[in-house]
């Protein structure tokens, strides 16, 4: 962004971002998981839940619940579509990935990378503000997977 | 009406350059005065021209530079005292904002008068800044916090607040305008109410200053604090009021250069008031900054910015009151430039960054009231803020903005 601003909050707030938002895919809590963790951004009260069934090194299923904005809900709902059915090496693949896109320093246009549709939120960098609310599903997941109960993005 | 007691609002949009510059391709629309205002060019060109030309440390040095900083630091205690009504500039202490202030208060006086089983009482609608330091003194004197419930409106319940004031009561710190919901408390019957029981009273007035005036000596409130930079002036700046006698009583805070009278290795004399207050050297520049947003606003009369602000006001909630799926939150009958809102469908932070596409900036979030938050059972609202130099564009361009938020969301 140059003094003015040149950046547009159509990019923030794509149609597929916005479908997502309104339909999240895999919303809902999971009695039966062998893994979960709650995650929690107190700087905007974004707050979900990540809920998953791995088996031998893969993720069978996942689920989140929770509230949030509908960058964080979207985020959310993109990342259970894009692990569903992954190895737990190949989703923590994805969230390294995942970060380094969100902070600025990996871009899936010339970088190589595993994001597929995840790259919708490549231009998310450019809203410092917004950075958390994208990055919270997969700092979750990350939690679960290393088996911590809660994460928070202070 | 008489023109002459009509401010000039093309003018003193004029006052303030910011107001010129273009965000994502569009003109500003700046509805955060809350979080911080603006500042006129009167302001800027003040701080400029100290460091400029007087940049000198204060109250030692001999030489003229000193002299002269030293006569614009004073100056600015003066314009202070003027500026709220006190009787005694030796009753202002410059901080660096509302939080300094407090903390003052609940560090110095309140560990020297602050007992196990006494209480502080507070309302259900106060900053963070006049919550978390009373908890720190309780915490440590065993002391216990009392909050005063409000109602969905978003005013103080009296009959209740009143039942709070007991033997047991040893100070009442209390907002004056709510940053998060615009309510405006009874500060004079609560001081009065207070005061038949002997008990003092702390103001929280950050929000209050830029908007209505306040006069301390007719209010015969004990202490009441207030920030720089909500008033036009900068950030890192703030004033503590302090009636004589209880000020007086307050213990230094930090000890260090300027608040002494004399040192030894075995005993240290305080300088008088205010100085005992002011260790080390200050925000000299942002004080003299402060002056001239004072002269700013003395320029052009608190009765008649609170007018203009009413009348703004009134025709926010209008127009707001026509967007469908708009929720006001907090809706006191006395209610200040404040409007904090949620939309049905939109997170608010959300909201914010639309918004802000649209050139419009406001405040989302918890605005430091968590508290306020969780009575209305929300994460956050969205909250528009009015100054001096808001028009009724400023509020068509967000209902237009909201309009086309709706849209991106529908």
């Amino acid at each position: 962004m140059n003094q003015s601003g040149n950046s547009d909050a159509n990019e923030l707030y794509q149609q597929v971002i916005l479908e997502h938002n309104r339909k999240p895919r895999n919303f809902q809590c999971m009695g039966d998981c062998s893994h979960s963790a709650e995650g929690y951004n107190p700087l905007c009260g974004d707050h979900i839940w990540i809920y998953l069934k791995i088996a031998e090194e893969m993720i069978s299923d996942v689920s989140f619940d929770g509230q949030g904005c509908a960058i964080c809900k979207a985020s959310a709902s993109m990342m259970t579509t894009a692990v569903k059915g992954k190895s737990v090496a190949d989703a923590r693949i994805l969230f390294k990935e995942f970060h380094a896109m969100v902070l600025g320093e990996l871009k899936p246009d010339s970088d190589a990378n595993t994001l597929g549709r995840l790259s919708i939120f490549k231009g998310i960098w450019q809203y410092p503000s917004r950075v958390k609310c994208a990055a919270l599903a997969w700092h979750t997941l990350s939690g679960a997977l290393d088996n911590k109960e809660s994460v928070s993005t202070e | 009406m008489n023109k002459k007691n009509v401010l000039d609002i093309d003018a003193i949009r004029n006052d303030f350059p910011v107001l010129k510059r273009q965000v994502h391709g569009k003109q500003l629309t700046y509805l955060d005065s809350a979080a911080t205002t603006l500042k006129p060019q009167c302001v800027l060109d003040a701080i400029s021209l100290h460091d400029t030309i007087r940049t000198a440390n204060i109250h030692r040095g001999v030489h003229l530079m000193a002299e002269e900083a030293t006569a614009q630091y004073e100056a600015s205690r003066e314009k202070v005292r003027k500026f709220i009504g006190a009787r005694l500039t030796s009753e202002i202490v410059f901080t660096s904002g509302t939080t300094h202030g407090i903390n003052i208060i609940a560090q110095s006086w309140g560990r020297r008068f602050i007992q196990s089983g006494d209480e502080i009482l507070i309302t259900h609608m106060e900053h963070h800044s006049n919550i978390v330091p009373w908890q720190m003194l309780c915490n440590e004197k065993g002391a216990v916090l009392k909050v005063a419930p409000m109602n969905r409106e978003g005013e103080l319940v009296w009959e209740e607040f009143e039942k709070l004031l007991s033997s047991k009561t040893k100070l009442v710190s209390v907002v004056h305008t709510s940053n998060a919901l615009g309510t405006v408390n009874p500060i004079e019957k609560i001081v009065a109410a207070a005061h038949e029981r002997g008990i003092p009273v702390l103001i929280d007035a950050a929000q209050a200053m830029a908007h209505t005036a306040i006069n301390v000596a007719a209010l015969d409130c004990d202490f009441m604090v207030f920030s720089g930079h909500k008033l036009f002036g900068p950030t890192g700046t703030g004033v503590l009021y302090g009636r004589h006698d209880r000020l007086e009583s307050v213990p230094p805070f930090f000890g260090g250069g300027d608040m002494i009278r004399s040192v030894t290795f075995e005993k240290t004399t305080y300088a008088p008031l205010p100085m005992r207050l002011e260790a080390g050297t200050p925000n000299i520049t942002g004080v003299v900054g402060l002056g001239a947003a004072i002269d700013y606003i003395m320029g052009h009369g608190l009765e008649k910015i609170a007018q203009y602000e009413s009348e703004l006001l009134r025709y926010a909630n209008q127009a707001l009151s026509k967007v469908a799926g708009l929720n006001f939150v907090g809706t006191a009958k006395n209610k200040a430039s404040v409007i904090s809102f949620t939309m049905k469908d939109i997170h608010p932070h959300d909201l914010g960054s639309l918004l802000d596409n649209e050139g419009v900036a406001v405040r989302t979030g918890h605005h430091c009231a968590q508290p306020v938050m969780d009575y209305y059972r929300i994460p956050a609202t969205a909250r528009a803020s009015l100054a001096i130099y808001n028009t009724h564009q400023d509020i068509d361009a967000l209902v237009f903005a909201l309009e086309r938020a709706k849209e991106i969301f529908s």
